[in-house]
């Protein structure tokens, strides 16, 4: 075994930087931040390259397997000989693909916020949260041990809840980032205690260790968690299924999907990192590192393949409506999340039926490519037009051509049309659904279509549509100084280059590499099976296309058809409603308010009542410290008489 | 000679005690209940000088006792007598009931 502990440095050149530019930002690199960060983070993705050339092609592979290696594993704090908190990292097939991801996403997101961020009053402050998301994501990819994946679970929350309150001067960014982070931190709630529950049966935190006594039926490990049991269900699936609580968190699947739409507040280059390509799949990729204990457990399975599945559905049927181009966006993120879900919920560990595994981390892959093109294009439009809504964009095709060009391949590559990248995982996915629940195939089908449609509508109107409405913006009220066209080079160069991935990365044989065993598997595009959803894709495309290309009336006739359905769907159906009633009708007067009444009375109340008991006595009997010298001379008299009376004559 | 037994000698004893305690309590004056603790101090002297003399005749602990306390009481009088001009400078005063700062 080689030596990967270079890989060190990945996550802690984002941090160095970070502490860089929080500390001394400000004051020292307000110009020059944006390099600082920049550069460090192209070492860390040059040095993820390495690490993956040397893992894929070099040495990770013994005997036709790709090892797991633990490069680094320092014990930091130990409670019993098996069960200690380590910080370590972990090389294998998954968490090198992730490096890649991660890194390079982040690396596009930095240089395209050079153009993006210009000028902002805290352009420091935004390169160090950048840092510090990057270096918790790392972190969280990287670990060895289940507590470390909490312990930069929560460092990611927080860096997301920064970023996503960058302009906190904007009520509704810092509503947003709190709804995130609130929502986020109730599903973690649920991934610590099944981190505790495992942990408890498991008798170990270690990962590696964990799925090595808990994949095997006759281990005293496994006899114990699966004989335990609550509520009916053996404490198996209820630690499966609240660690994958924390991950639906994370990963917005419904009904915790509440907070990515509003999460659109933040600058749009964070959006592309963090609720596109990276954190968002921070759950997705929680499953996937557990999936050995998950393939144990049918019903947990079961739980993450539906919850999957109705995100994706619904989250499509939502983003139909929508008219706000990021929220549009963001739906979209949540229903291909969707899919990788019960790509791996339908999956079986290794082999040929591990295809849903290896599809979903493929699915993975490509998505953070194309979405992260997706977000920096609709960012280059939002740079343009100075506006998020749908109806203030419409003709800029001549406008921005390395844009358009772009973001058509992005949603190209999102409908699932070959040869671009979507089409190859997406493919694997359906393969996959087809062959294990014809339910779900059907569901992921349909989910295709309306995706085509969705994201053709996004493409339609924001570069056809109407004709020239960017100028006419740009003459009513705003000056010439704002008409900087496309943006800078920097804008333009992580479009190009992830135009070039959105293309390219469909073609790189997948599953000769990351598989849920590590053994290579065998597919194959079937172009029959293709003809289907490729067909209905083009389809949605085409309707997409005489409903939007030209401004006409046949999308109205549409909306009043579905009629009711449609404002359902345009007000998310009602989920926010929902958990505001939920919270304010429910849990704020029934549980709340009595809480906070026994805290103010009970609690409270003991308090005070200690409190005014002590000082009623005291100002009773303060009379006897009267300052009178004679009167102590009393008392003391008075007691001498009493003392000898009492020993002379009581105790005899 | 006839003896003077030794309860006339408790009697004038215990009668000093009680009027020194008396004007230790009625009396406001710094220096007159200085003066009283002195009569009480003397009270102490007498008991002891008085049940030396009629219980052990042939020892002197009794007879130094109250030497002691002599000294004690000197150097006790010093003492107060410092504070109550210490007292006067700040207060005009050495009326005990002026002096009652040292309250709740």
């Amino acid at each position: 075994m080689s030596n990967y502990l270079y890989i060190l440095w990945i996550p802690l050149l984002p941090l160095a930087t970070f502490v860089l530019l929080g500390l001394f930002g400000r004051k020292y690199f307000t110009k020059t931040a944006g390099i600082i960060g920049t550069a460090s983070l192209l070492t860390s993705t040059i040095l993820s390259f390495v690490a993956a050339k040397q893992y894929f092609f070099v040495d990770g592979k013994v005997n036709g397997v790709y090892q797991k290696i633990i490069a680094l594993k320092y014990t930091w704090l130990q409670f019993s000989p098996n069960v200690s908190i380590d910080m370590g990292i972990i090389v294998d097939p998954i968490s090198v693909m992730m490096l890649i991801v991660v890194t390079s996403v982040s690396l596009m997101v930095h240089v395209f916020s050079l153009g993006y961020m210009k000028g902002e009053e805290r352009f420091a402050t935004y390169y160090a949260f950048l840092s510090l998301f990057t270096f918790s994501m790392l972190g969280l990819i990287l670990s060895v041990n289940i507590f470390q994946v909490y312990m930069f679970w929560e460092l990611v929350g927080v860096s997301s809840f920064l970023l996503i309150g960058y302009y906190f001067n904007k009520p509704s960014a810092v509503a947003a980032s709190k709804k995130a982070f609130i929502v986020t931190r109730f599903a973690d709630l649920g991934f610590l205690i099944g981190i505790l529950i495992m942990g408890f049966y498991g008798g170990t935190l270690d990962i590696g260790l964990l799925i090595e006594k808990l994949t095997s039926a006759q281990s005293p490990e496994f006899l114990s968690i699966t004989s335990a049991s609550f509520l009916g269900a053996s404490m198996l699936t209820w630690g499966l299924t609240l660690i994958f609580m924390g991950g639906a968190g994370k990963s917005a699947m419904f009904p915790l999907h509440i907070w990515l739409p509003d999460a659109m507040e933040g600058p749009t280059p964070v959006s592309a990192l963090i609720h596109a390509a990276t954190m968002v799949v921070a759950g997705v990729y929680l499953v996937a590192r557990l999936f050995p204990i998950f393939s144990m457990d049918e019903t947990a399975l079961t739980i993450v393949t539906y919850v999957g599945a109705f995100s994706a559905l619904l989250a499509a049927v939502i983003a139909c409506t929508q008219t706000d181009i990021k929220r549009v966006l963001a739906y979209s993120t949540m229903s291909q999340i969707g899919y990788m879900m019960f790509a791996l919920g339908i999956s079986k560990n290794g082999g040929e039926a591990g295809l849903g595994y290896m599809a979903s981390m493929f699915h993975l892959f490509t998505h953070a490519f194309f979405k992260s093109l997706l977000f920096l294009g609709a960012g280059s439009v939002i740079h343009m037009v100075h506006s998020n809504e749908m109806k203030d964009m419409g003709g800029l095709r001549k406008l921005m051509p390395i844009t358009h060009a772009s973001f058509l391949i992005a949603c190209l590559a999102i409908a699932g049309i070959p040869p671009f990248a979507g089409f190859f995982s997406k493919e694997e996915i359906l393969t996959a659904a087809f062959h294990e629940n014809k339910l779900i195939y059907g569901v992921a089908l349909f989910t295709a279509a309306l995706t085509s449609f969705y994201m053709f509508r996004l493409y339609f109107n924001i570069f056809w549509s109407k004709d020239a409405v960017a100028k006419a913006h740009h003459s009513d009220g705003h000056d010439d100084a704002h008409d900087h066209g496309e943006g800078t080079w920097t804008m333009k160069l992580p479009l190009l280059i992830l135009t070039a991935c959105a293309i390219g990365v469909g073609f790189i044989p997948f599953s000769q590499f990351i598989t849920s065993d590590g053994l290579a598997l065998e597919t194959h595009i079937d172009l029959v099976f293709s003809i289907a959803p490729v067909a209905l894709s083009i389809m949605a495309i085409l309707l997409s296309a005489s409903f939007y290309k030209t401004q006409n009336a046949k999308s109205d006739k549409a909306v009043a058809l579905f009629g009711g359905f449609y404002s359902a769907a345009y007000k998310k159906f009602y989920v926010d409603e929902l958990y505001l009633f939920i919270t304010k009708k429910i849990v704020f007067p029934l549980i709340g308010q009595p809480i906070a009444w026994a805290d103010r009375n009970i609690v409270d109340g003991f308090m005070l009542l200690l409190a005014n008991t002590t000082a009623k006595i005291s100002a009773a009997i303060k009379g006897l410290q009267s300052g009178k010298v004679q009167n102590y001379a009393l008392y003391f008299f008075g007691g001498v008489i009493a003392l000898s009376i009492l020993f002379i004559y009581i105790w005899k | 000679m006839n003896e003077v037994p030794l309860t006339h000698i408790l009697f004038v004893s215990t009668a000093l005690f009680f009027i020194g305690m008396y004007g230790l309590f009625t009396r406001r004056n710094l220096i007159t209940m200085l003066m009283s603790i002195e009569l009480m101090l003397n009270s102490v002297n007498i008991n002891f000088v008085a049940f030396n003399k009629y219980l052990f005749p042939d020892k002197l602990d009794g007879l130094f006792f109250s030497l002691f306390i002599i000294t004690i009481a000197a150097a006790e009088a010093a003492v107060a007598i410092a504070i109550i001009i210490n007292l006067y400078r700040s207060h005009q005063s050495i009326d005990v009931d002026d002096a009652t700062e040292m309250k709740f």
